[in-house]
């Protein structure tokens, strides 16, 4: 009969290669997610997965400290900042599907493999043992351990490090100011270049329907169609079936009538502009 | 039983990924996730031979990249977001004028 020691051990051993295999082809997975979504978002998405599970891979291998600092700095800070530029260099900012360079993929596909194929040998090459005997290091020490590390053998790194967080945070200022460049509109000047334009009226907010409210839904003019300056020109426009959202690539005409009569400027250019882009 | 071996191995499959991804994709902010993908992948391989090794080293090694990658990722995004604002793309095929 097996002793319950040796039984549980065994469960153990077990309950960890399950969660590694579960871990492990979920992060492949989002990780080629990253490489195959065409939209930023998604990336940014799958890039938070991919971070998490690492993370609690990490707590498997007897890191609980690095575990947390994995879900504090990746996904809460690094992803927040991720999701930010996102937003403001904008949704539509999806990679295009034509190859500027001819053969580009093909060929980051054979390095890629090729890549693999040099690591693994070189893994392959090495002997990697099972885990030497963790002790209290890996387990409820790890913190107080850690933190001797860096104070004692590492302190001079770690003194480095904070003159690099100074100068990354200095950069970043300095490279996301904004230099103003032309004196900033007044109050006035907003309501003469707004009487100037041809609607000095303000535009039209998007409409409410019974099956929908969202804010993508445009408004209808008296004659049923559907006024295209009602809604932002980020989201598409809907048709009036609202099933079909426009996709940015369509021409906006197809969403909405040649009813509009003065749509924006900046939105006609942009979409022929970026009919490439996407 | 896993060993640290499946870890590296896992690292690798991650980094070979990564750098797919930062050759193929066009857009500055996929590429730099990236990146970070890849510095991830390695910080996977040195908590696994931290764990291999018994001591701490590892461990301590990948808080510092993790530093690291915090300040890189800001200043990155920065000098994206300025570009973006001179060109209007994130594209980096837009971000030739030191091509020639």
């Amino acid at each position: 009969m097996t002793h319950p020691v040796v039984l549980a051990v065994g469960a153990a051993a077990a309950t960890q290669s399950i969660a590694f295999w579960a871990l492990a082809i979920g992060s492949v997975a989002a990780a080629l997610g990253i490489v195959l979504a065409r939209k930023a978002v998604h990336c940014a998405v799958l890039l938070a997965l991919v971070m998490l599970t690492l993370a609690i891979m990490y707590a498997m291998q007897g890191a609980p400290f690095l575990a947390f600092v994995q879900v504090i700095v990746y996904t809460g800070a690094v992803l927040m900042l991720f999701l930010f530029v996102v937003m403001i260099v904008g949704v539509t900012s999806a990679d295009s599907v034509i190859e500027t360079i001819k053969g580009q993929r093909l060929a980051a596909g054979v390095a890629g493999i090729a890549l693999l194929v040099l690591l693994s040998l070189i893994v392959g090459q090495a002997v990697i043992g099972p885990a030497a005997p963790g002790g209290p290091n890996f387990g409820s020490a790890n913190v107080g351990a850690i933190a001797t590390l860096i104070f004692t053998r590492y302190v001079f790194p770690f003194e480095v490090t904070s003159a690099l967080l100074i100068t990354a945070a200095l950069g970043a200022m300095v490279l996301a100011h904004r230099e103003r460049t032309s004196p900033k509109p007044s109050q006035r000047d907003l309501s003469i270049r707004r009487m100037a334009s041809e609607r000095p009226a303000p535009l039209p907010g998007p409409g409410t329907y019974a099956r929908h409210n969202a804010v993508d839904m445009p408004a209808l003019l008296p004659d049923g169609t559907a006024a295209r300056l009602s809604v932002s020109a980020v989201m598409g426009v809907r048709v009036e079936s609202g099933t079909a959202i426009a996709g940015p690539g369509e021409p906006a005409s197809v969403a909405a009538p040649a009813q509009d009569e003065n749509p924006p400027a900046g939105a006609a250019a942009d979409t022929g502009d970026e009919e490439e882009r996407w | 039983m896993v060993s640290p071996a499946h870890y590296v191995a896992l690292a690798v499959v991650l980094f070979v990924i990564g750098a797919i991804g930062v050759l193929v994709r066009r857009n500055a902010i996929v590429i730099f996730m990236c990146v970070e993908l890849m510095l991830n992948a390695v910080n996977l391989a040195f908590v696994a031979f931290a764990r291999l090794h018994g001591n701490l080293d590892g461990q301590v090694i990948a808080f510092f990249v993790m530093v690291v990658a915090a300040s890189e990722v800001v200043v990155g995004l920065a000098i994206l977001t300025s570009i973006f604002r001179t060109r209007k793309s994130a594209s980096v095929d837009d971000a030739n004028l030191l091509k020639y």
